[in-house]
């Protein structure tokens, strides 16, 4: 436990939820919640169904503006220095040497465009339309952007844009390698079945590129074969790509198998911030989690770790 | 009404129901006719006299009681759908151009290319008048890829598109006539101007959402008619503008009679029908510059996230997509040609008033996308031929002309709720560009 | 239209020779406002249920309306209703010309439903809308077919009224005239009988239910189907009450009315928020105030351009309009 604290004390964030509040008329969906999420780590979220877990989600990625509180996220780690200098700005960001960004303040494309924070959806939200590699394509919209001059060179067949445009392909032919549809490459997106649309919309959201991934429950409805190499694929990305995963799950072998850490929310507040097994074992957690039947309590505390691929670095602030 | 769908196995119990289901519907057309077919109002001194048809209004009824049985006795009650007759009598536009890949559209573009020619020789009497016809269509098949960038493929459902038509018009017939300029200068500058005005128009109202867009895009369409028709200074209000210039050919020569026409300049005997066949040729390159354009930016990142933004725009948002600017860029590029086939529609004409810029125009055009086939630019031209070259060609109905018009798009829609050709081609490819099926594509706001 | 732009343009300009902002004229503006409000209110119902119900705006409600103002001008004409009658007869005669109408009214509104709307439930949602339109051309064609392009016009059935208010400087009066009273005692009475029939009855409870989840209430045995034929026939009456009423107030009717109407009671129930009953009544009132208020100190010519301004501005604000339920956007 020492040796856990004390390397959390060396390290900062990448992203840092302070103060977070989010209320929805009279309803307190987030009540004052503060996490982190480290440079590299894979950090869970979790909680009973209406903790507000999806809604954290949506303050951080844009789509809802939380009513209090400040998501600061550093592309490296010294830049948390200048947090309080550019909150006391008008500005969402400071891209001048390391840079910092102020979520709260971003429009949500933004977030996904300059903060680098990518998301998947709760009922997956994929262009059923187009192809399996168009879905990909759309990912690596800025960067085409750019390369098309604005649409204007693009027109006209530009070699600038040519290039773009196979670098792109092939970014989308990595992550169509890495989630296993390659074949499925020229088929609509709707036409795949449910595993695969899930690993499809994790593929989307790595190729733009992000620093972060926040993915909202990847294993619902998956069954024990798919949800296994989930749990590879999300190694992939956590330890061997270097993005950073933050991850909403019900299943508790995803979430135990490969969270180096994890928060626990239960109507809207923070009960718990630490090492997997530390939450095991966290009676708060158990009881928020169950509800108070002794008996599950007990099974859960007994059901043993399948997979245990990090090395807890789990850290209570 | 019954069901349906009840499959009936004997006849006899199928003859029953059928009979059954012919007199309701014969008493509710009768109820329905009664005074609109059974009585006529015609205006007579001193108020208005009634004249009664009552052999009209039985024959309505029982013209429908007879629809209903043949329907319900052949086609509904043996689980056969009438689409299917049609479907293989018709043997399927969307089955054949999606068989034949490309041959279809080369094909058109031959036909479309040597028709004057072919007119002149087989019909040369009637040429002017089915070249007119063609030219027409041509008009609508470019105002239909128009809106098909903003409805098909961007998804945004704009009820009043006829707006930037009337701007393209208006700003040509008034840059010519005031200033003078001539119609190679004004052709961009009103398509400028019409997408200037799309811009105007699109930025406040594109975060609103399906239908509420469409409410907006209609009071637009018809704010701008309201204007013209009354700002009399400028735009000559009911009365419109006239003596609109001729296009001349690319400045080198007129259509006139005399030293300074085409035929003098290439030495050939003067014809009215050269600027007839210009004017059809010059509405093809438009039409086909439109189509080239769409093309390509369907290929290009921004068509791309058009058509993202039809199928998800919370996703869009998510993948880091500027979907105010990207709706703005669909609506812009949308206005810009319709205000390019607006001022081709001044030039040809000679004169414009609000009356060629009604909501009836914008219905037909969305009607030409959605018949069409979303998103499908072949579709378009099917369906532009289907509806305005075949009113046309009923034209001698007269009256009634409108009236088919309006069935037709009702028979259409129920035949093939997806258009005439519902496939997506994608816009890059791995190994092998499939069609995608046209029930897995989104139709855009409003879910 | 034509009688529209025709009429409002009269009766403003006859305001307006009177030339002083008085307060008789703001009250009168205010009693013309909200006569045509009532018109409004009643077609923009049709609207919001059938939008409530199945999610489509029905573009040939306008013409239903108008179908409904043709069958009541016909039945007084053929009824030989005149000025002249008695009180008594004149009211009986009309309430009997207004259930007739109502009747024959819904059979179009039912007939529409079922040809170009029914065939395509499930269906893409562009789908609808277009045979919607196509039924607008056809319902405007076929009565300009079967009745002529031309105006039909009667003479005044209920004339008479009172002064509300004289200014004594100018002897300007406001005068409060019974069709005016007619017209909008009937609007009132229909609006509450129709809150009952939506909030009280089992029919209203299956339209709730369909309006929140078809399918839903489908499995709980309630008939969609018939449901939304109802909406429909509904829909229908109350469009041809405001035909009636249109009629008796401006005394002319042509095939293109309905046209003009329908985009302004629309846009009514838009602005009201769509879905919503009161929310209609109040967007009609708004847009029948908006219109004679700017015609009586503007311009005639732009009424139709203020109207829509304001609506494009005020969706603008609240994208839901005044009464809708504001829509949270689910991620």
């Amino acid at each position: 436990m020492a040796t856990t604290r004390k390397t959390t004390m060396t390290r900062t964030p990448l992203l840092s939820v302070q103060h977070l509040t989010m209320r929805f008329g009279g309803l307190l969906a987030i009540d004052n919640l503060s996490f982190d999420a480290y440079k590299g780590d894979i950090t869970a979220l979790i909680g009973p169904n209406g903790a507000g877990k999806t809604t954290v989600f949506n303050c951080i990625t844009g789509f809802y503006k939380p009513t209090e509180g400040r998501i600061g996220f550093a592309h490296e780690t010294d830049a948390y220095d200048k947090i309080d200098a550019l909150t006391a700005s008008a500005n969402r960001s400071d891209i001048h040497g390391s840079a910092l960004y102020l979520l709260e303040r971003m429009p949500d494309f933004e977030i996904s465009r300059d903060a680098k924070v990518a998301r998947t959806f709760q009922n997956i939200r994929l262009f059923g339309g187009m192809t399996v590699l168009e879905n990909l394509m759309v990912a690596q919209h800025a960067p085409l952007m750019t390369a098309s001059s604005f649409t204007f060179g693009g027109l006209f067949g530009l070699k600038k844009y040519q290039d773009g445009h196979s670098h792109a392909m092939e970014l989308a032919k990595f992550w169509l390698n890495k989630v296993g549809l390659t074949e499925r490459a020229d088929d609509p997106a709707a036409d795949l079945p449910y595993g695969d649309q899930r690993r499809l919309e994790i593929a989307r959201a790595m190729c733009t590129e992000p620093k972060l991934l926040c993915l909202d429950e990847p294993a619902a409805g998956l069954n024990g074969k798919e949800s296994a190499e989930l749990n590879e694929l999300l190694l992939f990305i956590g330890k061997e790509h270097g993005t950073s995963v933050l991850l909403i799950e019900h299943d508790m072998n995803v979430v135990m198998g490969i969270s180096d850490h994890i928060a626990v929310l239960d109507y809207g507040k923070k009960i718990a911030d630490a090492s997997p097994e530390e939450i095991r074992n966290d009676p708060k957690v158990i009881a928020a989690y169950l509800g108070v039947d002794e008996d599950e309590v007990e099974e859960a505390v007994k059901t043993p770790v399948k997979k245990k691929a990090a090395k807890s670095k789990g850290a209570k602030k | 009404m019954g069901s349906v769908t009840d499959v009936n196995q004997y006849d006899d119990s199928l003859l029953i129901k059928s009979l059954k289901e012919a007199v309701i519907a014969g008493f509710i057309t009768f109820l329905m006719a009664a005074i609109l077919i059974g009585v006529k109002s015609e205006i007579a001194i001193g108020g208005i006299e009634l004249k009664y048809r009552w052999g009209a209004l039985f024959a309505a009824a029982g013209i429908a009681a007879a629809g209903r049985f043949v329907l319900s006795y052949l086609f509904w009650g043996r689980d056969t759908k009438v689409g299917d007759y049609l479907d293989k009598g018709l043997n399927g536009l969307s089955g054949a151009t999606s068989g034949m890949g490309k041959i279809i559209p080369i094909a058109l573009l031959a036909l479309a290319i040597l028709l004057p020619f072919l007119l002149m020789q087989a019909v040369p009497a009637q040429a002017r008048y089915y070249l007119d016809i063609a030219t027409v269509v041509l008009i609508y098949v470019m105002l239909g890829w128009g809106l098909n960038i903003v409805v098909g493929l961007a998804g945004l459902l704009d009820l009043g598109y006829v707006a930037f038509y009337a701007v393209g018009a208006y700003s040509y017939a008034l840059l010519a006539t005031t200033f003078g300029l001539s119609f190679w200068i004004c052709l961009p500058l009103a398509g400028i101007l019409a997408g200037f005005w799309g811009v105007i128009l699109g930025f406040p109202v594109l975060r609103l959402r399906g239908d509420y867009l469409a409410i907006v895009t209609l009071a637009f369409g018809e704010i701008i008619r309201v204007v013209l028709l009354n700002w009399y200074e400028v735009t000559g209000g009911p009365d419109g503008i006239s003596r609109i210039p001729r296009p001349s050919f690319f400045g080198l020569a007129d259509f006139k009679r005399g030293d300074s026409g085409f035929a003098a300049l290439f030495d050939i005997p003067y014809s009215p029908m050269h600027r007839i066949i210009f004017l059809y040729f010059l509405i093809l390159a438009l039409a086909l510059l439109t189509n080239w354009i769409t093309n390509r930016l369907r290929r290009l990142p921004l068509g791309r996230a058009w058509e993202a933004l039809r199928e998800d725009e919370i996703a869009c948002r998510s993948l880091g997509i500027n979907t105010t600017n990207t709706k703005l860029s669909a609506f812009a590029i949308g206005a810009m040609f319709g205000g390019i086939a607006g001022s081709f529609f001044a030039t040809r004409q000679g004169f414009i008033s609000p009356e060629s810029f009604t909501f009836i125009e914008s219905a037909i055009i969305l009607a030409i996308v959605v018949l069409g086939g979303l998103g499908s630019q072949i579709g378009v031209v099917v369906a532009a031929i289907v509806l305005i070259g075949g009113t046309e060609i009923f034209r001698n109905l007269e009256e009634y002309r409108m009236l088919v018009f309006g069935l037709g798009m009702v028979l259409v829609m129920i035949w093939k709720p997806r258009g005439l050709v519902s496939t997506r081609i994608p816009s890059v490819f791995l190994k092998e560009r499939k069609a995608v099926s046209a029930d897995l594509v989104a139709q855009g706001e409003g879910h | 239209m034509g009688a529209f732009i025709c009429l409002t343009a009269i009766s403003a300009n006859y305001l307006l020779s009177f030339g002083e902002r008085i307060l008789e004229y703001f009250v009168q503006q205010l009693i013309n406002g909200l006569t045509l409000g009532s018109i409004y209110g009643l077609i923009a119902i049709g609207y919001t249920m059938v939008y409530g119900i199945i999610g489509m705006i029905n573009f040939a409600h306008g013409d239903i309306f108008m179908v409904g103002s043709f069958i009541s001008l016909i039945l007084i004409v053929a009824l030989g209703l005149t000025a002249a009658a008695g009180m008594w007869t004149i009211i009986f005669v009309l309430l009997f010309v207004l259930v007739v109408s109502m009747v024959l009214t819904a059979t179009w509104g039912w007939a529409v439903e079922r040809i170009a709307y029914r065939p395509l439930r499930g269906s893409f949602r562009l789908a609808p809308l277009i045979t919607a339109i196509g039924m607008s051309i056809v319902l405007q064609n076929f009565v300009q077919i079967s009745q002529g392009a031309r105006n039909k016009s009667i003479q005044p059935l209920v004339t008479g009224g009172h002064d509300v208010m004289v200014n004594a400087e100018t002897g300007f009066s406001a005068y409060l005239s019974n069709i005016q009273i007619l017209i909008m005692t009937v609007t009132v009475v229909l609006m509450f009988g129709f809150t009952f029939l939506i909030n009280k009855t089992s029919l209203g409870r299956s339209q709730r239910a369909c309006e929140q989840d078809t399918k839903m209430a489908s499995l709980l045995g309630v008939n969609v189907d018939r449901t939304i034929s109802l909406t429909f026939i509904m829909g229908a009456a109350l469009a041809s009450v405001a035909g009636v009423m249109f009629l008796l107030y401006y005394g002319v009717v042509d095939f293109y009315i309905g046209f003009l109407a329908g985009v302004k009671a629309f846009t009514a129930a838009v602005l009201g928020g769509i879905g919503s009953l009161p929310g209609a009544m109040l967007g009609g009132l708004l847009i029948g105030l908006i219109e004679t208020f700017w015609s009586g100190y503007f311009s005639v010519e732009y009424k139709d351009v203020a109207a829509f301004s304001i609506l494009a501005i005020v969706l603008i604000f609240m994208p839901s309009g005044l009464l809708g339920k504001p829509e949270v956007e689910k991620v």
